[in-house]
């Protein structure tokens, strides 16, 4: 036997209120306030997992977040993968299983993999698995790789709450450093919040002999925490402080064990202070890594908080003062304690009947699945049921160096501490280096010092203080046997020696290429044994060595609370248009088009798809269709410099427009390329409206006010973006007219009063409307724009009153086909970004104009001017054939090596032509109608011939049938 | 994350900008300028380490303005409305 719970005792544990989980198949008894790691060492559990690569049995190390054996697949509605049995409580009937390991930790199938250890060292597989090529090895590698396991089938209780927060002052850490800060803090009146990743706030006073103010330390800890509360400040327990990111934005990871998902708390404090403690450091021995070797510290606050007494036989080793503690309490629960100390003299006086070794230190421990003995540096054997290590302590401070704060090695602490001051944080307690309680309190004051003046009381240490009496003890270079320096992966003395001579000596680069400090615990243990041993097998100092950059996240977060409730619809929410549920009541079949859901056709869900959007395309053209166009970007320009504004935004020249006229016309982009297309209305002198392309609205508005803003001034021109105020109803067809004659709009529809690219108002009921006549199908059509919630009874009466003309509503799908028929681009599929205006034929302004536009001087650079540009053209086929496939090239033929001369944008079969069409952008294409040319797509070559765009209609006697 | 300070609203979380460009890049007019001239304005960044001028937008309000920020540090140095730099 070994660990096992004793009868009274620990502070953390609640005897009334016994619990039951399963690990690995097998029940395990605990209480109320038990770890998972506490409860297993509790039942005598010493194999809790296998290493990641040699799948050695390893054993719980530690009581907290810096645990790099003990990881724990959490099922049930808790589910958590990965996460580490020192941190997660136990609850009745979790159930957990054990990492790397098959079936179990403790009959794992690929132990044997520890036998050929000496031939699998740091870089085994990059070196090994080059040839013929990794792409062979890597499913088979990557089955083994890898700790942990995600169930697939957990389903999560909902989106995490992310929670934004302002304080004055957020003490990280609830240990005596952080309450006496908190406690001073709130003193002088400020804010504060008080964040501790234990359950039970308190920190080392949880578990080290202390004295506060005359009484035992639990007093006073009790006292501050409801003294803070009743004050109305924040107290997180459970909440990691995980990240610090730019201008002191803290992130804080919020966990709750009642299956309810984290939360996020985005924290913005005015001053930070980190009181984030120390972590115990191995030490190094040959097996340091056996189940039943574990952190001094850790050991003690096994005792002292759940009554765990950790062997019978313990040796304690050590090379500071810290584990004389340990080893006396250890003793007196009955334990039978042997102390290796690696000092000759300076330590402190060791405890009654613990015998103690003076200038030792242990070559090597022994044991198949746990330790049953070690061999000091002299030979002498001893036997242990667990061997306590100390190897000195290593303040937390990868929060002061994720906010750029600058370590300094100190030789008396064998550590590095917080260097240098950094805006608005200050560290504290071990974090910065201190280790008796006065020098603690003292360093809490400092740390708050400047925020004002308190009421509170510094507290004072009245009983023994803890002195650090350190003497360094880092691994050395050609060290006798397997000296583990990263338990968590695996990586031993050798591996750092191996890095060191094939000259990955810097940090970093020690780091990738053996792994040092990777994975779930980011090397909490490891990093400094592992740069000090560097340090000496290149001859180099600690800090000149220096450390690798410390980044977010301190613990792993789950990547549930950073998406929060942004998931499925919420991830990029679509935009809807005011009749969406009529649409939905006439059988439209919704799509995403550019962010707006719109309807594709109106066939109904079940119908075929591919014949509704035929029949709507072919119908339309027969008498009459209706399709909502509210989408429509309508962005208003206002003031007294809006026609020279509007002819710096277009390729076209607009200031020419008469009032009550539409133009189409071509915004670029600087670099010359097409930008949008689209028709700008001029209302009157001095007001006109960009009816830019749906998926483009923002960027169009953004882009007007870019330049209003920095061209032409606030008070020369005024944008408005009136997209959503208005739905725009669309009638197209050759008894358009006819229909909306019907339907009435208090205006004149003639031609002579309302032209092809004229605009009219009129009214609808109380309403006004504005009526456009420009046309995206190539009939006669009219744009109704009227107030968006008015919207419903217009576009009933034109469906009603379209029932004489056989009307149709039609969808996106079929008007992409009657725009085609037309030879109308649709920005970004039928030109791309290199595509200028010359390129789609639209050549006049750039040889005409005089004036100033958004893009102009790039249309006459050499490239610009090239003779062998890709210009739109339309591509026909044989009737009987099928359409082309979208995305085809082009090809021409140079000897045997064909080449890409341009592709297929746009391909339909056409209803009303009974044949396929298309549109390309091919090389010389305007020149070249009436070729034909190869088109390849997916390996098969079909041949087309170069047409005019325009397939139908291209006189356009339609508009004015 | 960081803060900006919007001129017009005051500090904000750097999720509501957007970045404009530098500060200075003056548009040359016309339709014979030099080539280079007009690469350079098109294409070539300064890309400075320490203090820059740039242009971003506030597009919750959707005001443009010029802000100095340091590009090591990320200490924003100041921020004005366009045209008002010396106000600020």
């Amino acid at each position: 036997m070994t660990a096992s719970r004793l009868a009274t005792g620990g502070s953390a544990i609640d005897r009334s209120r016994p619990l039951r989980f399963s690990f690995d198949g097998t029940s395990v008894d605990g209480f109320a306030g038990d770890t998972i790691a506490s409860a297993l060492l509790a039942n005598d559990v010493a194999v809790v997992g296998r290493s990641f690569k040699y799948h050695r049995p390893r054993g719980i190390w530690g009581a907290g977040v810096e645990e790099p054996n003990a990881l724990v697949d959490i099922g049930g509605p808790h589910a958590r993968p990965n996460t580490r049995a020192t941190t997660e409580p136990a609850h009745d009937g979790l159930g957990a299983k054990s990492v790397n390991a098959t079936p179990n930790a403790l009959s794992d199938r690929n132990a044997f993999l520890d036998r050929f250890s000496r031939f699998i060292p740091a870089a085994f597989y990059y070196k090994t698995f080059m040839w013929p090529d990794w792409h062979m090895f890597e499913p088979r590698i990557r089955a083994m790789a890898g700790l942990g396991k995600v169930d697939t089938d957990w389903i999560s209780s909902g989106p995490a709450d992310q929670i934004n927060h302002h304080c004055d002052v957020l003490v990280v850490g609830a240990g005596p450093a952080g309450l006496a800060a908190a406690k001073l803090a709130a003193g002088m009146g400020l804010s504060v919040t008080l964040v501790d990743d234990q359950q039970k706030p308190g920190g080392s006073l949880g578990h080290r002999a202390s004295e506060i103010d005359g009484r035992p330390a639990a007093g006073w800890l009790e006292e501050t925490l409801a003294s803070l509360a009743g004050g109305g400040h924040l107290i997180l327990p459970s909440t990691t402080a995980f990240g610090i990111y730019d201008h002191n934005l803290v992130g804080l990871n919020q966990r709750h064990f009642d299956g309810r998902p984290d939360t996020l708390w985005r924290v913005r404090p005015r001053r930070i202070v980190l009181a984030t403690g120390a972590i115990e450091r191995p030490l190094p021995f040959a097996n340091n890594d056996l189940p039943g070797i574990l952190s001094a510290d850790a050991a003690l606050a096994y005792l002292r908080r759940h009554a765990v007494l950790v062997g019978r036989r313990v040796v304690v080793a050590t090379n500071n003062d810290s584990a004389y503690e340990v080893a006396e309490a250890i003793a007196e629960a009955g334990a039978e304690v042997t102390l290796v100390d690696i000092r000759r003299d300076g330590m402190p006086a060791a405890p009654a009947r613990i015998r103690l070794f003076k200038g030792r230190t242990l070559a090597s421990a022994a044991g198949r699945l746990r330790v049953e003995g070690v061999t000091l540096d002299d030979g002498t054997r001893l036997d242990a049921d667990c061997v306590l290590v100390s190897g000195g302590w290593t303040p937390t401070i990868h929060l002061f160096g994720q906010a750029r704060g600058k370590l300094a090695w100190s030789e008396a602490r064998a550590a590095f501490l917080p260097g240098n001051s950094v805006d608005g944080i200050s560290v504290a307690g071990a974090a910065a280096g201190a280790v008796s309680l006065s020098d603690v309190f003292a360093g809490a004051e400092k740390a708050v010092a400047s925020l004002g003046q308190t009421k509170a009381v510094t507290p004072r240490s009245t009983g023994p203080e803890a002195t650090a009496g350190i003497v360094a003890a880092w691994p050395v270079p050609g060290s006798k046997g397997r000296i583990w320096i990263d338990y968590q992966n695996d990586v031993t003395v050798k591996d750092v020696e191996l890095a060191a001579r094939e000259n990955f000596v810097s940090v970093e680069h020690l780091k990738r290429y053996t792994t040092l400090g990777m994975a779930t615990d980011q090397g909490k243990t490891s990093n400094l044994p592992g740069l000090a041993l560097m340090a000496g097998i290149t001859g180099r100092t600690v800090p000149e060595v220096g450390t690798t950059t410390y980044r977010p996240p301190f613990t792993p977060v789950p990547l549930a609370s950073f998406a929060g409730a942004r998931a499925g619809e919420l991830m990029a929410p679509v935009r809807r248009l005011p009749l969406e549920n009529v649409h939905r009541a006439s059988g439209a079949v919704f799509q995403e088009y550019g962010g707006w859901l719109r309807p594709a056709h109106y066939g109904g869900r079940n119908a075929d798809a591919e014949r509704a959007i035929q029949d709507e395309a072919f119908r339309a053209r027969q008498s009459v269709a209706l399709f909502d166009g509210s989408t429509l970007g309508k962005i208003e320009v206002i003031g007294p410099r809006a026609a020279e504004f509007v002819d710096f935004l277009y390729y076209n020249t607009m200031s020419t427009l008469k009032p009550g006229r539409c133009r189409y016309g071509f915004m670029l982009s600087e670099n010359g390329v097409v930008f949008d297309d689209g028709v700008l209305v001029r209302l009157d002198e001095h007001r006109f409206v960009v009816s830019c392309s749906s998926s483009h609205v923002a960027a169009v508005h953004a882009r007007l006010e870019e330049w209003r803003q920095d061209r032409f001034g606030r008070g020369a021109v005024y944008i408005h973006n009136a997209t959503s105020e208005m739905a725009t109803l669309t009638v197209s067809g050759p008894n358009a007219r006819k229909l909306l004659e019907t339907v009435g709009l208090g205006l004149s529809l003639a031609d002579a009063d309302l032209p092809h690219m004229a605009i009219g108002h009129g009214s609808y009921a109380e309403d006004a409307v504005r009526i456009a006549r420009v046309s995206f199908t190539g009939d006669r059509s009219y744009e109704v724009s009227i107030r968006a919630d008015r919207a419903e009874p217009l576009w009933a009466h034109l469906r009603q009153a379209g029932q004489a003309f056989d009307a149709v509503l039609i969808g996106l799908e079929a008007l992409m086909i009657l725009r085609a028929e037309k030879g109308f681009i649709v920005i970004g599929k039928d030109t791309d970004g290199t595509t200028l205006p010359h390129d789609l034929g639209v050549a006049g302004p750039r040889a005409k104009r005089q004036n100033e536009f958004v893009g102009r001087r790039s249309l006459f650079t050499e490239e610009a001017s090239r003779p062998d540009r890709m210009q739109l053209v339309g591509l026909t086929v044989p009737r009987d054939e099928p359409a082309l496939a979208t995305g085809g090239h082009g090809i021409e033929r140079r000897g045997s090596k064909p080449r890409s001369i341009g592709f297929v944008t746009s391909s339909y079969q056409s209803p009303t032509l009974g044949q396929p069409i298309a549109l390309g952008l091919i090389e010389r294409g305007a020149a070249r109608h009436g070729e034909t040319i190869e088109i390849q797509h997916l390996g098969k070559l079909r041949t087309a011939t170069i047409a005019a765009p325009c397939a139908y209609d291209p006189s356009g006697d339609r508009l004015n049938a | 994350m960081q803060l900006f300070p919007c001129p017009f609203c005051g500090p904000r979380d750097e999720t509501e900008f957007h970045y404009g460009g530098d500060a200075g890049n003056t548009r040359p007019d016309g339709g014979d300028v030099p080539i280079d001239r007009w690469a350079n304005y098109l294409y070539l960044r300064s890309n400075p380490k320490g203090a820059a001028r740039e242009i971003w937008v506030h597009m919750n309000c959707g005001e443009f303005f010029v802000m100095v920020r340091d590009t090591l540090t990320h200490e924003v140095l100041s921020s004005s409305a366009l045209g008002k730099e010396h106000a600020a």
